[in-house]
């Protein structure tokens, strides 16, 4: 296989952990809804924890973003 | 640089370029005015603007001054809530952050192009800026941090009752994500900016090939690449808007952490 067509199968294997992310984001999401449904009264006070679960989990998925760019852009 | 064949070259827009069309170089330094110093300027005037509006000390507050309060208060929470009463001090440098990141995503989306020959320019994408910013909010953690507890601020790393055969195996993770920090706030702000900018490009590029290619299924394509372009704008507003709260956010959880230490 050359270089080429190899660094592009390996970027849409680098795409994958976007996905995944997409999953964890969703997760945290879901399950803060499911618990603010059940004691709406505590939601407004967890929203800061809301969005910390939110950014963990977002910077994996776009570390593999990077790493999908560097793949393609940058590696000669 | 683009894939070869594909016609797209959605990095083009990251382009850091002078405004003046020629270089400006001096000692061997490139200082030329370019259009990421361009809106940089039209960001923090924007900003100037808007708080000039608001900053009217009326008993009752006009629409204007409203948002501006609104703002202020939304930074002041956060403040209290996470660093709580000391954290009155660090407000005006949280604030500063958010609104000038905020305003930052927010004209880098603005539709500029619609005019020929202007286009956007997104500084946030571009992890000089968010890079620069995430180490002073790094440094102020360490200033901050070594200014009140001195060298027992070294405690941070050994969280409260760890057993000494634990502390062993913690403390070099507790230290290393704490040297990763000023990265991964860099890094998250500027990683989703460019995705965002990248993603409305190669959309927009598929509206404009579909229409190139004539009647039919070209422009399918199009209308459902123009549908698709509605609805990822309006996402990343969203991501604007959120990834200015979660840099404010992030950066007063670390200051809690030289304030409070634990």
């Amino acid at each position: 296989m050359d270089l080429a067509s190899a660094k592009v199968i390996g970027a849409g294997l680098a795409a994958i952990g976007i996905g995944m992310a997409a999953i964890g984001v969703g997760n945290v999401f879901g399950s803060f809804l499911d618990g603010a449904l059940r004691n709406p009264g505590a939601a407004d006070g967890q929203q800061g924890r809301l969005f910390i679960g939110f950014a963990a989990a977002e910077l994996l998925g776009l570390i593999a973003f990077v790493v999908a760019i560097l793949i393609l852009f940058v590696v000669k | 640089m683009a894939a070869e064949g594909s016609g797209i070259d959605p990095m083009h827009q990251f382009l850091v370029e002078p405004v003046m069309g020629h270089r400006l170089v001096m000692q061997g330094y490139d200082i030329s005015f370019t259009n990421s110093a361009l809106f940089m300027v039209i960001t923090a005037a924007l900003l100037w603007l808007f708080m000039l509006g608001g900053m009217q000390r009326k008993l009752v507050p006009g629409r204007w001054q409203a948002a501006v309060e609104g703002m202020t208060g939304f930074v002041q929470d956060m403040m209290k809530t996470n660093v709580g009463p000391e954290g009155k001090k660090f407000v005006p440098y949280i604030f500063s952050l958010f609104m000038f990141l905020l305003f930052a995503n927010l004209v880098g989306l603005f539709p500029l192009a619609v005019v020929p020959g202007l286009h956007p320019f997104a500084v946030t994408s571009h992890i000089s800026l968010t890079a620069i910013l995430a180490f002073f909010s790094f440094g102020m953690v360490l200033v901050v941090g070594f200014w009140r507890h001195g060298l027992h601020f070294f405690s941070l790393f050994v969280p409260h009752g760890t057993p000494w055969y634990i502390a062993i195996i913690v403390t070099p993770i507790e230290l290393m994500s704490f040297l990763v920090r000023p990265f991964s706030l860099g890094l998250r702000l500027f990683v989703a900016m460019t995705a965002g900018h990248i993603l409305l490009d190669v959309f927009a590029s598929f509206v404009v090939q579909g229409l190139n290619a004539g009647p039919g299924i070209g422009w399918v394509v199009s209308f459902f690449s123009f549908l698709m372009i509605v609805g990822v704008s309006a996402l990343e507003l969203l991501v604007a808007a959120i990834q200015a709260y979660v840099f404010a956010l992030l950066t007063s959880l670390y200051l809690n952490d030289a304030v409070n230490l634990h």
